[in-house]
């Protein structure tokens, strides 16, 4: 698959877009202005993002607890995600959803999900729908190492290889399992194997490099249009924060985080050299691109701030549609 | 309009066919409901009718392919999930109170989920503790979901068709002793609105409230006592949540007497949901306590003197009735 310059730089733009979107998310939630819990994207941007630059506006996304970064990939609305964490009533779901319930239909974007593997059988469901429609849309579902675990996983991966649907499980291998490391719960870390009793293909993909977690995709998009089946991609990477905003992190070993922390694993600053190295971008331009999203989510949050609560009678709205 | 004398099985069977007739984006989906016709022949004369894509046959996986149905439901498509028992509903929890009970409000009202899960409640036939469960308390204690038991044949075809192009999750429970029974339905189109109940039986002296194929029980004894001089008015709820307590209420200022009849054990019950409305909304108007007939605090047993037992039953609720005039 080929790829234009305008589409990498639109990449590294939009995985600039999560990673200020997240900071600025965490800065609320440590200043107590969120409510509940959240949980950071933060150096897994670049799965989020090759995987929805991979598809069209009616394919479909089911995504995690962990979703903002989904959600801004596959197009979503700063302004209206940022009222909704800080519980607007000009939110996407008018402050009823917080963090881990963000959608939007029109996107294809079928919600973030508190329930660790939820959205799963959500995006079988909608390749059912495609494939029972014929047009050829395509649905992913995102879940992390430790959501493939889950019982839905292996009981939609047959249906999905025996009906041939047009379905893409993206398992974000951050390597943990809420408080735990995954490993602790996998009998064979190789996740692609996941795939072998059903008989569609597991890959595995460096889920920080998002030109080759974008070329996995847009095979995968390929093979399910074509009306060959589910695709299982695993893209490795690190949950650089904790489980959630506050997690201590005494299960993680020292040091460790440092590494992925780095030019050469983060996947900004690898892709920004990858930029400047294929002269795409000048330094001063890749520094706009961050300061350009800084801004947005800075203008994000005065829109959220400056937007009224929720009125209490909306309280009993929508119970039913 | 002219009426004809249809079984439950058949009336729910008819509903199907229409809905599917006239909608292209209604399916059904679930074990044996395709080639096989479905375990109890609900689902008869689909698969040949409208393809194997719109009478889907699924492995035995309730909750993976409910949970498709809330996908699909979320993305336009009004699939119909038929558990085989509301038993085996317990595999699915997930994607129905977590998934499609919630879309609507917590995605602020952007996202429906018109899907229907069909399932059989109900003991009477030696299913045994885990196929004979009345669980509708369960399902009616999720806001967000609607909750429909038919208990004739008319109602069935009626709410059935109602409940396919009802905008929200709907779970509609059949009861297992009632397919067999026969009554009338309408020729032609209509409709049973979801939300109303139904005074089955008119009287005067005693407002027995009965769900299911407790109104059949229900419409016995009302036979019986009145034989004695007891009138009673039957009012069948029909949809559990939510619920007509309009109707229950004018009913029970009427009679001032109160039963609530339902299958599910005490603890918890639907029956206790009743109960402490009308103790709100009625009470100044009774003229003495509620009296609730439920099936006993037991998982359901195999042999069927015990199984008589642990139900609600005809002499139970003569006798529930009788206690006002001793």
């Amino acid at each position: 698959m080929s790829i234009s310059n305008e589409q990498k730089i639109e990449m590294y733009r939009r995985m600039w877009l999560i990673r200020a979107f997240e900071e600025k998310a965490r800065e609320l939630f440590m200043k107590n202005m969120m409510r509940g819990t959240t949980h950071m994207y933060i150096g897994e941007e670049a799965i989020a993002v090759g995987v929805c630059s991979a598809l069209n506006k009616d394919d479909y996304i089911t995504s995690t607890h962990r979703g903002h970064g989904h959600c801004l990939a596959k197009g979503g609305d700063p302004k209206a995600m940022m009222a909704e964490l800080l519980g607007r009533a000009t939110g996407y779901c008018k402050g009823k959803g917080g963090s881990m319930h963000i959608a939007d239909l029109d996107l294809g974007i079928l919600g973030a999900n508190g329930i660790v593997g939820g959205g799963i059988g959500l995006a079988a469901g909608a390749a059912y729908a495609g494939k029972y429609r014929g047009d050829r849309s395509v649905a992913v579902s995102f879940f992390g190492d430790g959501a493939i675990n889950q019982g839905v996983f292996y009981e939609t991966a047959n249906m999905a290889a025996l009906w041939k649907l047009p379905l893409i499980y993206v398992c974000e291998q951050n390597q943990f399992s809420e408080f735990s490391y995954a490993e602790q719960f996998l009998a064979d870390t190789d996740l692609t194997k996941r795939a072998l009793p059903f008989g569609f293909p597991g890959i595995n993909v460096n889920g920080n490099d998002v030109l080759a977690v974008y070329e996995a995709t847009g095979e995968a998009v390929a093979r399910a249009r074509r009306g060959d089946g589910p695709t299982l991609i695993v893209a490795k990477t690190y949950r650089i924060e904790g489980h959630t905003i506050g997690d201590p992190l005494t299960y993680r070993k020292k040091g460790e985080v440092d590494i992925w922390k780095d030019d050469k694993h983060d996947p900004l600053p690898r892709m920004g050299k990858c930029l400047l190295k294929e002269s795409i971008l000048l330094p001063e331009e890749l520094t706009a691109i961050e300061n350009e999203a800084r801004q947005i989510c800075e203008e994000a949050v005065e829109f959220a701030l400056s937007s009224p609560e929720p009125e209490l009678k909306t309280l009993w709205d929508d119970v039913y549609a | 309009m002219a009426e004809r004398i249809l079984q439950y099985r058949k009336a729910l069977n008819e509903a199907l066919h229409e809905e599917m007739e006239r909608d292209p984006n209604v399916f059904i989906m679930g074990e044996d409901v395709g080639l096989y016709g479905g375990p109890l022949k609900i689902s008869e004369g689909l698969y040949e009718r409208f393809g194997k894509m719109r009478a889907l046959d699924t492995p035995i996986v309730e909750e993976g392919f409910v949970s498709m149905g809330v996908g699909a439901a979320l993305v336009g498509l009004r699939p119909i999930a038929e558990i085989m028992y509301i038993d085996f509903s317990s595999l699915a929890i997930d994607p129905i109170v977590n998934q499609a009970a919630k879309a609507c409000y917590m995605f602020g009202g952007k996202a429906s989920v018109p899907l229907v899960i069909r399932t059989q409640g109900g003991a009477g036939r030696g299913n045994a503790a885990q196929h004979s469960q009345s669980l509708e308390a369960w399902y009616a204690h999720i806001p967000g979901l609607v909750v429909v038991q038919p208990s004739t044949p008319k109602d069935a075809k009626g709410l059935l068709k109602s409940a396919i192009r009802n905008n929200n999750p709907v779970v509609f429970i059949e009861h297992k002793l009632l397919y067999n029974t026969k009554g009338p339905v309408p020729e032609g189109e209509y409709l049973i609105p979801i939300g109303k109940a139904e005074v089955k039986r008119a009287g005067s002296d005693v407002t027995i409230v009965a769900t299911s194929r407790m109104v059949l029980l229900a419409l016995d004894a009302a036979e019986k006592l009145s034989k004695e001089g007891i009138e009673v008015e039957v009012v069948d709820p029909r949809t559990l949540n939510p619920l007509d307590m309009e109707t229950i209420a004018e009913s029970a200022k009427k009679t001032n007497r109160l039963v609530v009849v339902n299958e599910g054990v005490r603890t918890g019950g639907f029956a206790a949901e009743i109960v402490t409305r009308a103790c709100e909304e009625v009470f100044d108007y009774l003229d003495g306590p509620i009296v609730r007939v439920t099936s006993e605090d037991v998982p359901m047993p195999y042999n069927e003197t015990l199984e008589l037992a642990a139900i609600p039953s005809e002499e139970k609720i003569i006798a529930a009735a009788r206690s006002f005039f001793a």
